[in-house]
Order: structure tokens, then sequence, then C-alpha cells
């Protein structure tokens, strides 16, 4: 058990002392200064915009960036769409899997395009080699989009009075190219030589030891899974995710990935800091959102290496704690912290099946995705932070009352409207949804074209563990999440169409509020500082964004959370 | 439409860069890895008899068993058996994996069972049981071979992969029923 503790925290601080070198980097990228891979790529990108005919060096103001953001991912949504669609017919698919139905496509499209790889069909058998690889494409740009995004917010944040806040494309690019891909191509290597499968083959037929004759998947899974962390998307090669062997071999394995999904959403901090020079203000982000990370994962770790106590019950020893859909290898500790880190950072790929955690991990990997702000997904983890750091401002302005600034800019009744509404949405998408699926499950309402058969037969579990899967659907949806309480029946019409619509507003929206926050303020007049400004790189202004947090997260979803795992938790004990 | 034109050809040649280029350089790398990257196999005797990483199915008494799996060891596929740990029903087929464990394993006390051994995984492909499950299944797997259980059990520790910093403790079924068939 040593060895297993020893091995979480090593990994925890080998990503943070990392993230600090790699956060430099990427200030200098949105910077525009000079690094390492220009001249390899700089060449390449003037090639690929001028044949495009996309001029990637004008400025451009806010809604400039969120036109060019959501024209690309309109045209990749139908093209995956397409794909998917017609796989079936399609070259490289040596297992002949089929085409995908409408309403499964129409949501596996959006789940990658906007970063979040829900996931309603199994990788072995669902989609062909080419899905997989356009679907690993989405993988790059969708989390090279979220970095663009939050680098237009990092320019707004530095400027006096502009409206010229870069370049999206230019911005977009070198995401992917200076960071995305180096970085995945080193986990990619990693994986590989650790025994993860990169190979255009279809299923091997094998007869096993003991006699059996049995097919085993393989694919290119390995430069899959790199990015598949590296972009905080988490969408599985094979339908287990990182529990699956070939996915995530060993130990070792285990720990490049968590760090490979831990360290942008860490850098960008850091990268903040150095582009703004103000390094405690990052320190203070960091601090408030590593607080908050540890609240959630100490109590997940302890509770999974206690194991289940219904179990307990039957007499059996439970030194490796609890082991329902976990891997040997893993063990409980790294398990544990592991669906914590997926959670609050926008990955959710899973090395457990999250439906058979015990109620108080459970709970905690429910509220890390209600949250969404500590640390976050590549880029937009930043963005949702911004929005409570906004609502902190104001509510301190008013506490001692001043006019609210932040960075020298007035936050005024306009500012505070877009980021309410932002703050607001996340717990209205979740809790709107679940209530309406548990209406139907409470009624058990037949569902026609939606569900073949009654809407209970979507559950996998009775009893409030029922609630919990359907309230975690919508939540990894709202969070852009990804990772679920896997037993639920979710290949069907009302599951594909429901989710697929919470992800797209709560991809957008979320993106399209702090981009319009940041946009305004950056047009205002510039104050210069003075006593009584309100200082945002202090400690009391850190309480007071995790105030802000606490607050609206655990008012708005503390009912649902205590029907479902809390009500668990007391049953079981 | 110009705009989407541009968009367009944009993305294909970012697709060629990120879902071309990108994996056919891990592809030639794999080249260089543990079977070109086909994923690691055993052989006995030159024939495979399985991939080292993906567990299999074992319920002959002569053999050492996995663990439960949701997916019956169908590599074909993956999963787990996503219960909660509050199902009654899920409790009751723990209930009835120990009880039949007790059946087979009679010189056996119910605390000696180790809970990896009555649950299923999260693939349903695990290749590892912990080191106590299959120190408590020597005495079976001996008994069935009539071999001396001291020599089975120092077979089984020789296959006892131990963490010296990180990690956790666990035994390869398939590598240690391989070693097993060999031993004499």
């Amino acid at each position: 058990m040593n060895t297993e503790l020893f091995g979480v925290i090593s990994i925890f601080i080998v990503s943070i002392v990392l993230a600090i070198p790699l956060g430099r980097y990427i200030a200098k990228i949105y910077s525009n200064d000079k690094t390492l891979l220009d001249p390899i790529f700089n060449p390449i990108e003037k090639f690929i915009f001028k044949i495009s005919g996309i001029n990637a060096t004008e400025e451009m103001n806010w809604k400039q960036h969120l036109k060019a953001l959501l024209s690309v991912n309109m045209v990749w949504f139908f093209l995956c769409f397409f794909i998917l669609l017609f796989q079936g017919s399609m070259p490289l698919n040596p297992d002949n899997n089929p085409s995908m139905s409408p309403d499964l496509a129409f949501n596996t499209a959006i789940s990658f395009v906007v970063n979040c790889n829900l996931q309603h069909y199994s990788g072995e058998s669902g989609v062909s080699y080419l899905s997989q690889m356009f679907l690993m494409f989405l993988q790059f740009v969708s989390a090279g989009v979220g970095m663009a995004a939050a680098a237009m917010v990092f320019a707004a944040m530095r400027e006096r009075t502009t409206d010229k806040l870069g370049n999206f494309y230019n911005y977009f690019i070198k995401s992917c190219t200076r960071i995305l891909l180096p970085l995945s191509a080193v986990v990619a290597v990693a994986l590989l030589f650790n025994g993860t499968p990169m190979t255009f083959e279809g299923k091997d037929a094998i007869t096993t030891l003991q006699g059996d004759s049995v097919e085993v998947s393989r694919g290119p899974a390995a430069a899959f899974i790199a990015i598949k962390h590296i972009g905080t998307n988490g969408g599985g090669f094979f339908g287990a995710n990182s529990a699956h062997p070939l996915e995530n071999p060993t130990y070792f394995s285990n720990a490049v990935e968590l760090w490979a999904q831990l360290i942008i959403p860490f850098s960008m901090i850091f990268a903040l800091g150095f582009y703004l020079k103000k390094r405690k203000f990052s320190y203070v982000i960091f601090g408030v959102m590593t607080v908050g990370f540890l609240l959630l994962v100490i109590p997940t770790v302890i509770s999974e290496l206690n194991g289940n106590p219904a179990i307990e019950r039957m007499g059996i020893t439970q030194a490796t704690g609890a082991m329902e859909g976990k891997e040997v290898r893993f063990g409980p500790a790294v398990t544990g912290f592991w669906s914590i880190a997926t959670t609050v950072i926008s990955t959710g790929s899973v090395n457990s099946m999250h439906d058979s955690s015990m109620p108080v991990s459970g709970s905690m990997e429910l509220l890390a995705m209600m949250v969404n702000a500590f640390y976050g997904g590549c880029g937009v983890g930043f963005l949702n932070f911004y929005i409570f750091i906004i609502l902190a401002v104001f509510i301190s302005g008013l506490m001692v009352g001043r006019t609210p600034e932040f960075l020298g800019k007035k936050i005024e009744a306009r500012e505070v409207k877009i980021a309410a509404f932002i703050a607001i949405l996340h717990p209205l998408l979740i809790l709107s949804g679940t209530a309406l699926a548990s209406y139907f499950a409470a009624n058990d309402t037949a569902m026609g074209y939606w569900f073949s058969g009654n809407a209970t037969g979507w559950l996998n579990n009775p009893g409030h563990h029922g609630f919990t899967e359907m309230l975690y659907e919508y939540t990894s949806s709202a969070a852009n999440n990804g990772s679920g309480f896997e037993g639920l029946g979710d290949n069907n019409p009302f599951w594909n169409i429901t989710t697929g619509i919470v992800l797209l507003l709560s991809r957008f929206l979320p993106i399209i509020g702090p981009l319009a926050i940041a946009g305004l303020l950056a047009n205002k007049k510039y104050i210069p500082e003075s006593a009584g400004t309100l200082k945002t790189d202090t400690t009391i202004f850190g309480v007071m964004v995790f105030a802000v947090i606490a607050i609206i997260a655990a008012l708005s979803f503390f009912p649902a959370l205590a029907l479902g795992p809390l009500a668990e938790y007391f049953t079981l004990k | 439409m110009k705009n989407i034109f541009s968009i367009l050809k944009f993305t294909l040649f970012i697709v060629v860069l990120f879902a071309i280029i990108y994996p056919m350089a891990i592809f030639g790398i794999a080249q260089f890895a543990p079977n070109k990257g086909k994923g690691e196999t055993i052989s006995v005797n030159g024939k495979v008899v399985g991939y080292q990483k993906i567990g299999q199915k074992f319920d002959k008494s002569n053999y050492f068993w996995g663990r439960p799996s949701a997916v019956d060891y169908n590599a074909a596929g993956s999963g787990g058996s996503n219960k909660g740990p509050s199902n009654a029903d899920y409790l009751a087929l723990v209930q009835k994996r120990i009880d039949t464990f007790l059946i087979v394993h009679p010189y056996l006390k119910k605390g000696a069972i180790p809970s990896d051994m009555v649950t299923a995984s999260g693939s349903g492909l695990d290749p590892n049981i912990s080191p106590e499950g299959a120190l408590i299944q020597v005495k079976r797997v001996a008994t069935a071979r009539k071999l001396s259980e001291d020599k089975v059990k120092a077979l089984v520790e020789t296959k006892i992969n131990k963490p010296s910093l990180i990690g956790t403790a666990t035994v390869n079924v398939l590598e240690l029923n391989v070693a097993l068939d060999a031993l004499k």
C-alpha cells in the first residue's frame, strides 16, 4: 500500500514540477517569441495557410475570433458526421464494423468536436480504423481550439486598451504543432515500449493455453491514446478505455497517461503568470485549484482503499481495497487518484469503471465535474475559472462598496450578466436533463422511438445508484468530460440526442461567454492601480474565489448529490 | 462560401499532418518496439498461446485461475460489470462466487480470500491477480497435478512481481500457467 501511495504522490509532484518550464514555453509561444520548433513548423504552416487562403497574421477582435472558431468547428462536425455515417463502406475497416446510426453518429461527432468523447459505442466493434484516425484528428484540433480561446483571453488580459487580440488561426495552429504534437509523440513512444500496440492489422485469432479459441482486438492505438490524454479528450481506443490492458499495460504507462492529462492544464495556469508577468497571480489560481483538487482526491483514495463495506461483511479480505471494476496492476490508490484527475480535468478517460466506485468516490467524481474549474480541460479549464474570477471580483467589490476592477478594467453590469448566465447554465443543463430522464424512469414510461422498451431499461442498477447513473451522464456531458457510469444503456436516440444537445450548449456558450467578457474588458479604458484597487494576487482573493465556487456548486448540486451517491453511502454503511 | 472552402482546404492539410503523418511516424517507431507494435505474445513450442497483457479464461482445476470477467475474457471486446457497490443482485453474485470458491478450495478459511478473486475487473481482461490470490490456489493446483505443494508454491513465488518503489504486487496468470506446464 505504501508503494501505491508513494506512486500517487510522485506522479502529482513530477507533473507540477514539469509544468513550470512548460508554462514558460507556452507563454513564449502565445507571445510570438521564437521557440525551439519554429524552424520545422514555420515553413509548413506558412505553406498551409497560403494554399488555403487563410490570413494568419491579421489581428482579430473578439467577435472575429469567435466567428473563426465557430466556423472551423461546424465544418469538422459535418465531416465527422458523414465519415461515421458511412464508415462501413469506406476503406481501413479490417474488422468489418458497421456504419453508425444517425443519432449515434450525431452524438459521436459532436462529442469529439467539443473535446468530450462521450463514446456511446465500443471502440473494438463500433468504429473503423479510418474513423479512429479522423476522431484522433479531432482530438488534436478540439484541444487546439480550447487553447486558442484561452490564448485570446490571455491577450485581452494583458493589453491596456485595444480590440486587437491576436489571430485565432495563429494561436490554434501553434497550440497544435508546438505543444500538442510533440508532447503526444513523446507519450506515444513511451506507451509503445510499455506494450501498447500500433498496428493496422485487425483482430488476431488465437488458441489459449487451456485450448479455447479467442479473438484479440488490436489496432493503431498508441498514437491515439497519447493525444487522448495530452489533449484532455479521454476517448478510448478500446471499449474499456484506459482500463484495457493494451490501452494501459503497466503501472508505469498508467503514470505516463496520468502525467499526460495533468500537464497541459497545469502548465496553462503557469503560462498565464509568465505571459502577464504576474506570476503571483498564477500561483494564487493554482493554489485555489490544488486545494479544491486535494479536497476531492483524499476522500476518494481513502474510501477506495477501505473497500466495500457490504463485501467486508461477507468475511473475505479486502487488503487490496475495493476491486470491482478495477485492475490489479493499478490498485485502488492510483485508481482513485485517476478518477478525480480525469473528472476535474475534462479528460474523462477511465482506468476503472466509475459505475462501481464507492459512493463517496462517486460523489467526488460528480462534484469535480460540477465545479469543472479545478485545472479543467485544455484551455477551457482556465476559461471556466475566469468566470468565477469575474464573479468573485464583482462580489468583493460589492462587499467593500467600490466599483469592481480586474486588472485595471471596470467590471460592469454587462460582464457580470454574462458571467452569471454562464455560471447558471451548467447546473441548469445538468439538472434539467437529469430531471427529464428521472421522470421517465420513475414512471417507467414506454419510450417508443426514443428507446426500445420502458425507461427503467436503460438503468444497470436500482435505487439511488440508478439515479446517479443518469445524473452522471448529464454531468459528464455538461462538463464536456466524457467519462460515464457506463452501465447506463446510452446508445439510443433518447440519450444520444439529449446529451448531444447538452454537449453542444455546454461547450460553446462557456467559450463564447469568457471571450465576450475578455473582449469587452480589453476595449475599456485602463485605470491605473491605486490604494483602493482590489488585489487579485493575494490569498484573501484566492479564498474569495474558492468560496464563490463552493457556494455555486454546493448550493445548486447538493440536493441531487443527496438523492444519489450520498443516500447510497448511508444505505451501505 | 469562400470562407468555408478555405476552411475545408485548411482542414485537409491538418488532417494529413495529425491523422496521417503523426500516426505513420509512430507506426515507424513501433517497428522497433516489442513484437513490432502488434502486442507482445507468449509462445509455447513456437505456438502462440496468448498475449502477455491480455488475461484469458482458466477454469480447469490444474491451472491457476484469473479474476471473474464481465465479458468472459472475450478479447474481441472489453468491459466491466458496472455494478454499483450497493446493488443487491451484485452482492448476491459476489457471495455466490465466495461460496463456490470455498467449495473448490475446501482447505481455505473465508478470511483468506482476497477481494480481487471474487470481483470482476474493469476491462474484463485483467491479466493479473494479487499474490495472495495465487498463493491460496497452490494446494488445489498441486493436488490436481500430483506435484508437491512446496514446488508449486516456490514457482508462484518466482512469478510475483513486487514493486520496487511505486506500484502494486501482481502475478501474471498466463505466465504462471505456462511456467507451471513446464514444471516436471
